[in-house]
């Protein structure tokens, strides 16, 4: 084993010793030197997922976090230096994390914080706007064809759980009740600059993935009839999700 | 080695005083355009598609000077270099062309994985020609001069042959690196390893020096019971690190100098006294005949 596997392989398992060959100038116990840098990776990686889990951390409180965040970072240590995309899978190991099995939703709310963080640092596009949106839509012959592109921040989330009412919850002071069993689908978007979540119905969240599967639009409002059309292009507009109305060549 | 430079046309950093930017100072930076000589920022933190972060540092960027720091790069690794990670530097260094980029002589990955730290090397033979040849490379396919930063330390190791001031001169004689000097570095490392600091300040290549770093330390104790100091970017600065600062001046003439801090982030005025306080140090060294 190389000095540096050795280094590693010590760093991340306090069950193990500190390798041999380490010195302290002062005759210290090279133990409580090698705790400091044991100490830096395993909080600095703890600090990121707290960081990126805030409603998480609420929920079950930070002790408990900390505790939780540090058994995933011994059994997943990051694979890149872009710590943005360190913990992407937090929100499956939560959901088989034992201790964890009293609070159901925490995965649920995991994911939509997940979903945040990648809608916060996704590409940027220019959205279409409301006026452009309009007038393509209410041309027949144009809109039959048309496909929806969305912006690339937009990501979408179906939930047993009352995720999004969850989330909100915490973002207000004092924590306001909440009531966690309903099920709930969120769409979460950058707007400008600013991440938004917003809840929407399951018909909404399946018209909008068959949209985002590139189901031409005339195609996905007969297969969703039960959808209130104009509230939920209304919103998509409002919230600037709309990047473009691509007219399709039809191919039959 | 010589290199066609790929970096902003005034490749240096102006002798003055400069922040960490923090995504929480955004705002206020762009209000109050403070008088500062440069930012830095963090390299990894900027590595994603879209957002604020890129709207924020390209407004920024427009009005300072700006200094890239990779924090990622594992320079003293065992393995060799993430060319995709090189290729990432390599987009930012193109579209930020910030006048200085620097990282650590240090390793951060080993494998596959990333650690987010950034860890001690033994110092010998072999590592001192893989550090050079890792320097060559980052040099050579980001087309600029890199500045390598002297470590925080706890710990040595007994295969080491060479001591960390002699290391950093031989890659810099080598490679034609720079010298980031972080004066915490220099401080708490030689707190630790029972060194003179201003013996281990001697001994530098300080006439490389492009950029200097000053931050705060953390206190604890080892298995003795003896001061261990931690580099945790958490505290002001302290005193003995501005008394090393002026030594180093005196030596160095002004140069471009970060006020670092990552932790226990402060409201942006306290930044920028202490930036202040740098300035009147560089100022004075400059006086100097």
């Amino acid at each position: 084993m190389s000095r540096q596997s050795e280094f590693a392989a010590a760093l991340l398992d306090p069950r193990q010793a500190c390798p041999p060959g380490l010195i302290s100038a002062n005759g210290a116990d090279s133990e409580s030197r090698f705790a400091v840098y044991r100490n830096n990776v395993l909080s600095s990686l703890i600090n990121a997922l707290a960081d990126n889990y805030p409603v998480v951390t609420q929920l079950v409180g930070e002790e408990f976090f900390r505790g939780m965040a540090g058994v995933y970072v011994q059994s997943a240590a990051p694979r890149s230096p872009i710590m943005s995309d360190y913990g992407a899978d937090f929100s499956g190991f939560i959901e088989r994390f034992e201790p964890a099995a009293g609070v159901p939703y925490l995965a649920d709310v995991a994911r939509l914080e997940r979903l945040q963080i990648e809608a916060g640092h996704a590409a940027d596009a220019q959205p279409m706007s409301a006026e452009r949106v309009v007038e393509l839509l209410s041309c027949p012959t144009l809109a039959a064809h048309l496909k929806i592109a969305f912006h690339p921040s937009l990501r979408l989330l179906k939930s047993p759980f009352a995720v999004v009412t969850i989330w909100a919850a915490h973002q207000q002071k004092p924590l306001v009740a909440f009531e966690p069993r309903a099920a709930q689908n969120a769409l979460v978007l950058r707007n400008g600059l600013d991440v938004e979540v917003l809840a929407i119905s399951h018909g909404a969240h399946a018209f909008i993935t068959s949209l985002q599967q590139g189901l031409p639009l005339t195609a996905a409002i007969e297969r969703y009839t039960d959808l209130d059309l104009e509230h939920l292009l209304g919103r998509l507009i409002r919230h600037q999700a709309i990047t473009g109305l691509l007219s399709e060549q039809v191919t039959q | 080695m010589s290199t066609a430079l790929f970096l902003a046309t005034d490749t240096r950093l102006p002798p003055r005083a400069g922040l960490g930017l923090k995504a929480e100072h955004f705002h206020e930076v762009l209000q109050t355009q403070p008088d500062l000589g440069f930012f830095e920022v963090h390299a990894e933190n900027y590595m994603v598609a879209g957002g604020p972060f890129h709207h924020y540092l390209g407004r920024i960027r427009e009005q300072y000077p700006l200094s890239l720091h990779g924090v990622g790069l594992s320079i003293g690794g065992e393995g060799p270099l993430d060319v995709t990670h090189l290729r990432r530097l390599a987009t930012l260094i193109e579209r930020y062309q910030p006048q200085s980029f620097s990282e650590h002589l240090a390793w951060s990955s080993h494998g596959p994985v990333f650690l987010n730290d950034l860890l001690p090397l033994a110092y010998d033979q072999a590592s001192l020609d893989r550090v050079c040849e890792h320097v060559d490379q980052v040099q050579s396919s980001l087309k600029c001069r890199l500045l390598l930063e002297n470590p925080a330390t706890y710990l040595t190791f007994e295969e080491s042959t060479l001591d960390e001031p002699h290391f950093i001169g031989e890659v810099i004689r080598r490679t034609g690196c720079g010298l980031l000097l972080d004066v915490n570095n220099v401080y708490v490392s030689c707190i630790n390893h029972s060194r003179d600091p201003q013996v281990y300040l001697d001994a530098l290549p300080l006439q490389a020096t492009g950029e200097i770093h000053l931050a705060g330390f953390a206190e604890d104790a080892d298995s003795l019971g003896e001061r261990l100091l931690i580099d945790d970017h958490g505290a002001p600065i302290a005193n003995e690190v501005w008394q090393l600062y002026r030594k180093a001046l005196a030596r160095t003439g002004p140069v471009a100098t970060l006020i670092e801090r990552d932790n226990h982030v402060p409201a942006f005025e306290v930044l920028l006294a202490e930036a202040r306080q740098a300035e009147r140090l560089l100022s004075a060294a400059g006086a100097r005949p």
